[in-house]
This record gives C-alpha cells, sequence and structure tokens, in this order.
C-alpha cells in the first residue's frame, strides 16, 4: 500500500486521510482498554482523571484499588471460584470436543451436517436464551445453584470452540500418516497418542484457550444458573457494575485484561510455530 | 392505625439521646446449638446494610458459634430465586431477608416457613412480650422483623440551576421548571405511584382508595407521563446513591440508610428531602422445606439476631429503626463517625411530618396487575 | 475421496479384482468384494460414530434439553387444570356465559383446596397474565372462602352438637374397610402419614355431594398438613353439601342405621323447614367480587382451562386470546412487537456502524506488509479477547457525564460544563459500546476475505484506465462482498441476543429482548412469557445461522484470524 512516486496530490490527500481514519478507528478500538490502566491506579475513588495523574504527580497514583481486589473476600471467593471452575469446563469440553472432532474427521460420517449444526449450536444460541432453557431444565433436576451445574453449562458452551479449532487442524491432517503407523503395527489408540495428537495438539491448546476465557468470561448463564457458592469474576463485575462502581471494578479489569493478553500471546505463539512447521513440511 | 402510634413512640424513645451503656452480656447467655449444621447461606441486600447485618449480629455469632456465614447478595430477585429453588428441589438459602410485601408474597406462595414467633424469638430485654415488642411489625406469619425503613429522596446542594432554591416538597420531584435536571426513580410501581397520586391532590389517606378504582393506576402513570423524560430508572438501592454521587442525576428516590451513607460517610453534597416518604419493613424469612439440622441452625441463629441488643446495635452502622420497641432506648450514635443518628432515622418526629406508610394487603393483592401495567408504561 | 477410501481400508481390493475378471468380485477372504466394502464402511461409520457419541450425548442433555425445555414451557398450561380440576370439568359441562351452582361449587371446593395448598396465587398470577385484575381477584376470594357457608354449619351444629365432633362425620361418610385399616393405623403409631380416606358405598350414593367436599377435605388434612381426619372438623363446604344433599334427596337417612341415621332425619327436617337456610355459592362468590358474575372471567378461565397454550405467544406478539378468538392488546399494553422492532434496528444500526468502521480497517490490514499487518492485528485482537464485563465497565466509566470522555470535550471547549452529554442510559451508550465490542467480529471474516482477494485484478484495472476509485467500487469491492455478508450476519446474531452490554449501559430506552427475557424470568416470574419471547428469538438467530451457513459454510468459522 506503499504511495507510488508518481502519486497525484488528491491521492495523496487521501493516502494520508485513510491512514488518519484507520488511525482513529485503532484508537477507538484499543483506547477504553488501555486507559482503565491507568485509571486502576487511582489514589482516589474516582474515575476520571484527576489533577495529580495529569500532572503526573505520584502522589495522585496508588495500588489500593488492587491491595483491595487481592484482600477483599468479596473479590477473592469470586476469583478462586472462577478459577475453580473454568480449568474443570474446560478439560470436560476438551476430552469430549477432541474426540468428536476426531470422529467428525472420519471420511463416512453419516448426518454429518446435523451433528455439526448441533455440536456448534452452543455458539450461535443467544446467551440469553441458553441461560433462560438451562436454568428451567437444571432446575427440573436439580443441578441449578451447584457447581457442577455452572461447570456443566460452560463446558457445553466452550465445545464449539474446541470443535472447531481440532477440526481446523484436522482438515490439514495427512491421514497416510495413521495408516503408515497401523501398517507399522500400532494399535488405533497408540497411534492416535503417538502420530495424531502431536500433530493436532496446536488445535486442541488453542480450542483449550477459547474454552477457559469462554468459561471465565461467562456471565450470563452463571447468573441465571448459579447460586452464592458459585459466583465468579465476571458475576461480581456485573453486580458491582449495575449497583455501585466501586474503583475495585478497574483493578479487577486490569487483571482481567492481563489474562487476555497472555492467552492472546500464548495463541500467537501457536500460530507462530505451526508456520515454522508448515514451512518445514515438504509440500 | 397503630403503627403511626408505634412509629410516634420510637421516635420520642430515640429523642433524648441518652446512650446507655451497651451490655454485651447477652452473648454468654447463648444456649447450645444441638444437632445444628455448621454453616448457613444468607441472602440479602449487599452495600450498607448487609455489612450492618455482618457487624451487628452476623460476626459476633460466627465468633460465639464458629460456624461459616456464605452471602449471596440477591434480595431483590429473592422470589424468584426461592421458586427456582423450590422447583429444583434444592434450597441453597437458609435465610433470606425480603422487604415486607415480598415476605407477604412468600408466605402466601408456600415459600417461606410460618414462624411461631413466642417460641422462636427472644422476648424484649425490658420483659415485654414478643407480640408488644415488635408490635405492627408481625405483618405475618412467616416474617421475622429487623427494621423500619422509609424511602426518600436524596438532592444534590449544588445545582446551579436551581439559584439557590432546594427541594422541600415532594411534588418538587415533579417540578422540572423549577428544578431541572434527570431524576432517579425506582422501576417499580410501589412507592412511585404513590408519589404521583399526593402529586397530583389526592390527600396522603385516600390513596389507596383511588388505586383501587379503575381509574386510579392510570391518573398516577399520567401524573409520572409529565417527568418520565426525566427519569432514569434504578432497580438496586446503590444505584441513587451512585447517581447522585457521579452527579448523573440531581435528585432521587432510594432508601434513607444508602443516603446516610452518601452524606455523613462519603461527604457528597447531598441532602434528604423528608416529605411523604415511604414506610415499609425489612426482615427475614425462612424457606420452607429446610432440613431438620438446618433448621435448628436458623432458628437459633435468628433469635440471637434479633433480640433487643443485636437489633439496636444494627442502628449503629446504618440509619434504620430497630423493629423492637424495646431497642429504640438503645440506638445512640454511628459506630465510626460518631455522628447523632436521629436526624437521619425514619422514625424522628422531624422527619415524619409526611409520610405513608405501604399498605401491605393491597400491594401483595394488586402486584402483578400494577406491575404488568407499570411495565408495560415503562417500554412505551 | 471414495477411491482413496477404499483403498485406505482394503488395500488387497484392487489385487481382487484382476484375480477374478468374470465372476463377482471377491476380497482377499473370498467374500464378495460389495459387501466387504459395505462392511468396512458400516465399521468406519460406527467408530466415527462412537467417537461422537458422548459429546452428542453431553450436549443433548446440557443443552439441546434445555432449549427443548423452553419450547415445553412457552405453551405448557398446566397450572389452570391442576388447580382447579374440578371446576374444569364442570365447567366442560356448561356453557352459558356465567355458569350455574354446579361451577361455582366445584370452584368453592377447588379454590378451598388452593389456599390450603397455597396454590391459588400462582394461579392468578398466571391468569393475570392474560387478564389484569385476575391475580386480585383469587388473592381476595381465596380469603373469603374459607367463610363461605359459615351459616349452614352454624345451623346444623346448632341442631345438633355432635356434627362438630370430626367423630359423626367419620361414623357417617367412611367406609368401614377403611375404618379398620386406620384404627390398625393409628395403634401402630410410627409416624407414616394416615391411610387416605375412603368413603362408604351407602354415602357414595346417597349423599355424593357430601362424600365429594369431604373427600376434598379429607386428602388436604391427611396429605398437606399430615393430620387425621378423625381430629380435624370439615370444612363449611361438608355442611352446606349435606345440607344440599338433603335437600335433593330427602330420603336420603333410609340408607343408614343408628345415630348417623337419627342425626340424618333430624337434619332432613330442618333442612325442609328452613332452619338450615339454602346457599348458593353463585351469591357468595358474587358477594366477595362482583367479576364472578361477569362473562369476562369466565371466558378467561375457560379459554386457558386447556393443558396447552398459545397465550405466551400472543402475548409477546402484543396479541391475546379474547372470549371473540384472538385480538390486539389495548395500546397501552402494547410493549413486545416494538422492542423486537427495537432490538432489530439497533441491531442493524449496530452491524452498520461495524460495517463502516471495519472496513477501512480490514482493508488496510489485508493491503500492508504481513510484518506491519500481524502487528496492528494486535490491536484488533486483544479487544476480541478482553472480558467483555471489562470492555463494558470501561465504557461505563468512559461514557460518564462526569467521565474522561465529557471531560475532555469540555477541556476542548466542545460542550459547556452545564450541558455535559448523555452518553450513556440511553441508545448512544448501547450503541457505541456493542459496536467495539462487535468490531472484531466483522473484522475477522472481512480480512480473511479480503486476503484471498489477488492484487493483480485492481492493478489490472487501473492499467486500463479505471481511476483509483473506480478500480476499487467495481473490481475489490465486489470482490469482498462475501465478507461484508460473513461479518454482517455474525454481528447481527451476536447483535439481537445480547444481555449484559445493553442492561448496563442501556437505561431503559437502550435495551433488547433479551434484557425483557432476563426480567420475565427473575422479576415478574413470568416463565412462559419468557420462554415464549426466547422461542420467537431463537427462530429468527436459527434463520440466520441457516443463513449464515448457506453463505459461508459452518465449517468455515474461522476464530482469531
Amino acid at each position: 500500500m506503499a504511495l507510488p512516486v508518481y502519486a497525484s496530490t488528491g491521492q495523496r490527500v487521501w493516502h494520508y486521510a485513510f491512514r488518519v481514519i484507520c488511525g482513529l478507528i485503532f484508537f477507538y478500538l484499543i483506547a477504553p482498554i488501555l486507559v482503565i490502566i491507568p485509571l486502576s491506579f487511582n489514589a482516589q475513588d474516582f474515575f476520571t482523571f484527576t489533577p495529580e495523574m495529569l500532572h503526573l504527580d505520584p502522589a495522585g497514583y496508588s495500588l489500593k484499588h488492587y491491595h483491595d481486589f487481592f484482600n477483599n473476600i468479596d473479590w477473592q471467593l469470586p476469583l478462586w471460584n472462577s478459577l475453580k471452575i473454568a480449568p474443570m469446563a474446560t478439560l470436560i469440553a476438551v476430552a469430549l470436543g477432541t474426540l468428536a472432532a476426531v470422529g467428525l474427521s472420519q471420511s463416512h460420517v453419516p448426518f454429518k451436517g446435523a451433528i455439526m449444526a448441533i455440536l456448534i449450536s452452543p455458539m450461535i444460541v443467544p446467551l440469553i436464551i441458553s441461560a433462560a432453557g438451562m436454568y428451567f431444565f437444571y432446575s427440573r433436576i436439580g443441578l441449578q445453584g451447584t457447581y457442577w451445574g455452572v461447570v456443566l453449562a460452560h463446558a457445553a458452551l466452550g465445545i464449539p470452540f474446541v470443535i472447531i479449532t481440532v477440526t481446523a487442524t484436522l482438515v490439514g491432517f495427512d491421514k497416510s500418516l495413521t495408516r503408515a503407523a497401523s501398517s507399522l503395527g500400532a494399535g488405533p489408540l497408540r497411534t492416535f497418542w503417538k502420530v495424531q495428537m502431536p500433530l493436532i495438539l496446536p488445535g486442541v491448546v488453542s480450542g483449550a484457550l477459547f474454552a477457559f476465557i469462554t468459561s471465565f468470561d461467562e456471565v450470563v448463564v452463571v447468573l441465571f444458573m448459579g447460586a452464592a457458592g458459585q459466583k465468579t469474576l465476571p458475576w461480581q463485575m456485573f453486580t458491582g457494575l449495575r449497583e455501585q462502581i466501586s474503583p475495585t471494578i478497574l483493578a479487577a479489569a486490569v487483571v482481567l485484561i492481563a489474562v487476555s493478553i497472555f492467552m492472546l500471546a500464548a495463541l500467537e505463539m501457536i500460530r507462530r510455530r505451526n508456520e515454522r512447521l508448515r514451512g518445514l513440511t515438504p509440500a | 392505625m397503630r403503627i403511626t402510634k408505634l412509629l410516634g413512640s420510637a421516635a420520642l424513645a430515640l429523642l433524648p439521646m441518652a446512650a446507655p451503656v451497651l451490655a454485651q452480656d447477652a452473648a454468654t447467655e447463648l444456649p447450645p446449638c444441638d444437632g445444628c449444621s455448621d454453616s448457613m447461606v444468607i441472602m440479602s441486600w449487599g452495600g450498607a446494610y448487609q455489612n450492618s447485618q455482618l457487624k451487628a449480629y452476623v460476626e459476633p455469632y460466627q465468633a460465639l458459634t464458629g460456624i461459616t456465614v456464605t452471602w449471596d447478595e440477591s434480595s431483590n430477585e429473592a422470589i424468584a430465586k426461592l421458586r427456582a429453588a423450590q422447583e429444583a428441589g434444592n434450597m441453597p438459602y437458609d435465610l433470606v431477608d425480603v422487604e415486607g410485601p415480598d415476605s407477604q408474597r412468600a408466605c402466601d406462595e408456600g415459600l417461606a416457613a410460618e414462624i411461631d414467633f413466642d417460641e422462636a424469638l427472644a422476648p424484649g430485654s425490658d420483659g415485654s412480650s414478643v407480640e408488644d415488642d415488635f408490635g405492627d411489625s408481625l405483618i405475618n406469619d412467616c416474617f421475622v422483623p429487623q427494621i423500619y425503613f422509609s424511602t426518600t429522596f436524596g438532592y444534590r446542594t449544588d445545582v446551579a440551576e436551581w439559584n439557590g432554591q432546594t427541594p422541600d416538597d415532594i411534588c418538587d420531584i415533579f417540578d422540572t421548571a423549577t428544578f431541572p435536571g434527570k431524576r432517579s426513580l425506582q422501576a417499580s410501581p410501589k412507592k412511585n405511584l404513590e408519589w404521583a397520586l399526593v402529586c397530583d391532590g389526592v390527600p396522603a389517606d385516600q390513596v389507596y382508595d383511588v388505586l383501587d378504582t379503575p381509574e386510579g393506576v392510570d391518573r398516577a402513570l399520567a401524573k409520572l407521563d409529565t417527568i418520565k423524560d426525566d427519569v432514569i430508572w434504578w432497580t438496586a438501592g446503590a444505584e441513587t446513591p451512585q447517581l447522585l454521587a457521579d452527579k448523573e442525576v440531581v435528585m432521587g428516590s432510594t432508601y434513607n440508610g444508602r443516603l446516610f451513607s452518601v452524606i455523613a460517610e462519603e461527604k457528597q453534597p447531598v441532602a434528604m428531602l423528608w416529605d411523604y416518604e415511604n414506610f415499609d419493613f425489612d426482615g427475614w424469612i425462612v424457606p420452607a422445606g429446610l432440613d431438620e439440622a438446618r433448621m435448628n441452625r436458623v432458628m437459633h441463629f435468628l433469635r440471637f439476631a434479633t433480640d433487643t441488643q443485636r437489633l439496636a446495635d444494627q442502628a449503629k452502622y446504618i440509619a434504620y429503626g430497630p423493629a423492637r420497641a424495646s431497642s429504640q432506648p438503645l440506638v445512640s450514635t454511628h459506630i465510626d463517625l460518631g455522628i447523632e443518628m436521629a436526624p437521619f432515622m425514619p422514625t424522628n418526629p422531624d422527619n415524619m411530618k409526611n409520610y405513608l406508610v405501604n399498605n401491605i394487603e393491597w400491594w401483595s393483592d394488586h402486584q402483578d396487575e400494577v406491575e404488568a401495567k407499570f411495565q408495560a408504561w415503562l417500554g412505551q | 475421496m471414495a477411491d482413496a477410501t477404499i483403498s485406505g481400508g482394503l488395500p488387497q481390493g484392487r489385487g481382487a479384482k484382476t484375480a477374478s475378471p468374470g465372476g463377482p468380485m471377491l476380497a482377499a477372504d473370498g467374500t464378495p468384494l460389495r459387501a466387504s466394502l459395505a462392511r468396512s464402511l458400516r465399521r468406519q461409520k460406527m467408530r466415527a460414530l462412537l467417537l461422537i457419541a458422548p459429546l452428542l450425548l453431553f450436549i443433548l442433555v446440557t443443552f439441546v434439553m434445555p432449549i427443548g425445555d423452553m419450547l415445553f414451557r412457552s405453551v405448557e398450561n398446566h397450572i389452570v387444570a391442576d388447580t382447579l380440576p374440578r371446576t374444569v370439568a364442570a365447567l366442560r359441562d356448561d356453557p352459558s356465559e356465567v355458569p350455574g351452582e354446579p361451577v361455582f361449587r366445584a370452584m368453592a371446593e377447588d379454590l378451598q383446596v388452593a389456599v390450603e395448598e397455597k396454590t391459588h396465587t400462582q394461579l392468578g398470577t398466571r391468569l393475570n397474565y392474560e387478564s389484569s385484575g385476575m391475580s386480585s381477584l383469587l388473592r381476595g376470594t381465596g380469603r373469603d372462602v374459607k367463610g363461605m357457608g359459615e351459616d349452614v354449619a352454624k345451623a346444623v351444629t346448632g341442631l345438633d352438637d355432635a356434627w362438630e365432633e370430626p367423630g359423626t362425620w367419620v361414623a357417617l361418610l367412611a367406609d368401614p374397610a377403611w375404618v379398620q385399616t386406620q384404627a390398625e393405623w393409628a395403634a401402630a403409631d410410627d409416624k407414616s402419614p394416615e391411610p387416605a380416606f375412603a368413603a362408604s358405598a351407602a354415602a357414595t350414593e346417597r349423599l355424593p355431594r357430601t362424600v365429594e367436599a369431604y373427600q376434598a377435605f379429607a386428602h388436604v388434612t391427611q396429605a398437606d398438613d399430615g393430620d387425621s381426619v378423625t381430629e380435624e372438623e370439615p370444612w363449611n363446604l361438608a355442611y352446606v353439601a349435606l345440607a344440599d344433599d338433603l335437600r335433593a334427596d330427602p330420603g336420603a337417612a333410609e340408607a343408614f342405621e343408628g345415630d348417623n341415621r337419627a342425626r340424618l332425619d333430624a337434619l332432613s327436617a330442618a333442612v325442609a323447614d328452613g332452619t338450615v337456610p339454602a346457599v348458593s355459592y353463585r351469591d357468595m362468590f358474587v358477594e366477595s367480587d362482583d367479576a364472578w358474575g361477569e362473562p369476562g372471567t369466565w371466558s378467561v378461565l375457560r379459554t386457558f382451562s386447556s393443558r396447552f397454550t398459545p397465550g405466551y405467544y400472543l402475548n409477546a406478539v402484543d396479541l391475546k386470546l379474547g372470549p371473540n378468538g384472538i385480538e390486539m392488546r389495548e395500546p397501552k399494553d402494547r410493549i413486545y412487537l416494538q422492542l423486537f422492532v427495537r432490538t432489530l434496528v439497533m441491531s442493524l444500526v449496530i452491524t452498520g456502524t461495524c460495517i463502516l468502521l471495519g472496513y477501512p480497517i480490514a482493508f488496510l490490514l489485508a493491503n500492508l506488509p504481513e510484518r506491519t499487518a500481524n502487528l496492528l492485528m494486535i490491536l484488533v485482537l486483544l479487544p476480541f479477547w478482553t472480558s467483555l464485563l471489562v470492555r463494558t465497565s470501561a465504557w461505563k466509566v468512559l461514557l460518564q457525564q462526569q467521565g474522561v470522555i465529557n471531560d475532555i470535550l469540555v477541556w476542548l471547549g466542545i460542550v459547556g460544563d452545564g450541558n455535559r452529554l448523555a452518553l450513556i442510559n440511553n441508545q448512544t451508550g448501547t450503541i457505541i459500546a456493542m459496536t467495539h465490542i462487535l468490531l472484531p467480529f466483522m473484522i475477522l471474516p472481512l480480512y480473511s476475505v479480503m486476503k484471498g482477494i489477488p492484487k493483480s485484478y485492481v492493478r489490472a484495472a487501473k492499467s486500463l484506465g479505471a481511476n483509483d476509485w473506480t478500480a476499487f467500487w467495481r473490481v475489490y469491492f465486489p470482490q469482498s462482498v462475501p465478507g461484508i455478508g460473513a461479518g454482517s450476519i455474525l454481528c447481527f446474531i451476536l447483535a439481537i441476543g445480547y444481555y449484559i452490554t445493553p442492561e448496563l449501559v442501556g437505561g431503559t430506552k437502550g435495551v433488547f429482548i433479551s434484557n425483557r427475557i432476563a426480567y420475565h424470568i427473575s422479576d415478574s416470574l413470568n416463565w412462559g412469557l419468557a420462554a415464549a419471547l426466547g422461542t420467537i428469538l431463537l427462530a429468527v438467530v436459527m434463520l440466520l445461522y441457516w443463513a449464515y451457513d448457506r453463505l459461508v459454510g459452518i465449517d468455515n468459522v474461522k476464530l482469531g484470524g
């Protein structure tokens, strides 16, 4: 998109105007997330920049909201609940999802379209509808307001992501490798673990990351399905936002942003590794 | 109307402010709890109110018994949560804090257990019987009262457009010419309709008679229509204080104890409007169908948490009037701020020149109809 | 594809073909090749299904069945027939607008039982969805029903105070066999519930109404309260029924013996001479509330006595089932159509803004060198990966009147300090925040489509004399349309189902249908209506999902670029 040397004035103006427009849109995308980082260090209980902060006066900044976040039981309990719920939901989603994705990648799967549609549906159905249905149904079977109720619901919501990422890696999977393995005497299980798994691992890991973040950030379903004992971090943030906004929410938000950055970095690493591997494999 | 008398006497009792030395001896009298569960899940309102419960009797009770308590801040959805839990056959809550009308609804629908007050609760420290001590606050067979509260208005004292005037009449809420700016009101017909009718010229003692007529509700809604565009609607009691502090609104209704926090604790430029504030009760209900161990624990706790001293202690943390007459003389100053609580109490005679009392029976009969009409009106 | 599978599954297949050119093709083990192939294929299918089965089962139970439950709840209407079984049955035989005495008597029995079981309030709430006023009607009459027939009970007991004794009633009505088992139960004293009351043949034949009323009382006493009928005085209803039975059949006493006969004879005489007054339940109901004498009340009961109803769906689109069929609701009660329209319009606006903002970004990213594009892509992916709650909190904080955006505008002098913009608790807030949240879902599909557009096309157009705009508009843009389509459907699907963001920044005017669903689940407790609204929303989403599948293919959903 470099500007050619022979560009007319109009083209030059448009070229730069376009970049400015894009810059503004990027700003819109990223600024709200970045702006709460300094705000979370506010020494006051305000949600805007105090004069001290604008003058970069150290007195205007403090860690007190973080101190509150890491010491207040109102935030620690939800954090632990989130950390108890998300990994379990991820485990279920990844185990069942990977197995099914391997099944779906076979050459002859009856009703493949229908099955795929059902498995992907938790991602498409609006969360409020899933939440309503689960609330009604889980109430009937006594799972409403229980740890396992929330875990199962979150696992269901995470499964489409696992299916999509793992199927995507299986599409590029060279079937002659499994055939080679079985012709060399490996049983199906051994073939799966030793040959197939290492190759689809990046897909499984990204699926797991998606499933984890789905559960970790999910609020609608847990709001309906959970009871006090399952209050998660997003739930606590939602209540806080709806009722009284304490600046601790911003500290919690920054912690969650850190989690997102970590996830993003992990995914990027997987992607790079994939590209490298793909580059090495002879076409 | 006996409640009037009771409120009046409660207020008088508050006046002398002779704070007796608070006796902490009740703690040693706590009988052992046999066959009791060792944990409780309590549903309450969160915020300043829950904190007053925590400090006044939950933490002391935990210190004495060593049980664990989990809080669930969803009292504004109490009935829905109870109904879902009952349907699920899995009741996660041991004790639920609700307003008077909700207790009536829970009791009517069999969601709450009926309680024998004489047996379950402690007599007054002055020797009065449970019935006499709680008086009119025993509104039904399921409800164990804690406090009186009132819903009233707070306003910012620094609004330039008001040219130095401050609202002192409930109907100033509807006067957007003199008092321009956004108002916050509860997204519920309760209280709003009563205020609208009072400001539409209905005498306070005829408000429910008018609401009972087919045109009554429409008349109140028509009055509310005049300020509809200037209203931000709230669902949680903490919202109005927040909106006032953030200057999102210039005046708004909320529970008087929440306003106390904004004015006295957070020192915001906010003042209270005491005119036709709406009285109601708040208290405990016990979910129906708890097993024996949990029931024993809840009853053991309730006896402790609603005795004369504990209810008086609660008023040291929040400006609500204890439901027991015998607790009234023990109320004095705020525990941390040392402020006299009287000016902030709904039961202070200065604050009670005009007031409304929530008609629980009318509301529990008509809630469904009026709520549906109100929500349709709100959505249009 | 099929070829590869055959050779994969049966490497010896080709050999078989060459071995027997004339006869049926045989596999290595001698079975016909066709059968062998079919078997292998079947085995493959089975294996695939076995791998998928656990997940499919899991999704069916944790997700599909809940959705099914929602569909069921949107039409389910057991409550009327369950709470008022006698009334519903009696209404079937009585087509008049305001029914006659038998229906009112059935209603009195049903209501008395419902009050004891505390179910009449739920019924009132349910019927109030259809006709305003039903809730207070049932609650009010529920309070009165216990006192109905007090005059009769007083007159009967005044005649002979034996009628106050529970034992008198048991002796009159009970089946001797039941008396026997009841006595054994009482002797055992093992805390099991009392054996269900059974009436004698004579009583059932000659005192049918009494037996019916007493049975209702006995059921509540035994099953709900855990008490014994031998210790509880029956309801007024039973006294009224007994008087009515004796009025209809003055000779009923002849079927009984001993004390029973003597008491019934005395009572018959008192009924005949008017000492025991004749009462009408119809009058007592109308006295309790005039609404019982109005056809409207009964038409609601009749209309909603079936076990399944379209009522919730009609309600969800501002219609109702009146006595004359489906009709519009009163203008002031119409809210849902408006809300659906608002949800759709706002979702369209948000999708439109996403296209406007997303297209340039995707274009830039697709045409920049790989390294720069990857770097800038982080600016798109970071919001994508950041918690929805975080982004919503950010907007809530930024958009406030005293928030950063208004501060900057005031500082720049664009708005005065007194006229800070209302950016939150209205539609503006919802649109700003949701566009931000959904923008990555527009950019990512657009980007992947644009990546696939060969740059040479635009160059060719230009070399043929097109200017920049023509080359873009006539050559590049049409090729990017599938990306716009995919991104738009994705954004739109996500937007119309949103709940959290509108709830937090939308006020009353900026909320969506989802917020109404949540309101009906947790505040108004109208679960049927919530389910119906949810089902309609689901249908819209499914339609779009189907379109998306057609356009993009669900297998081609990519995550995170």
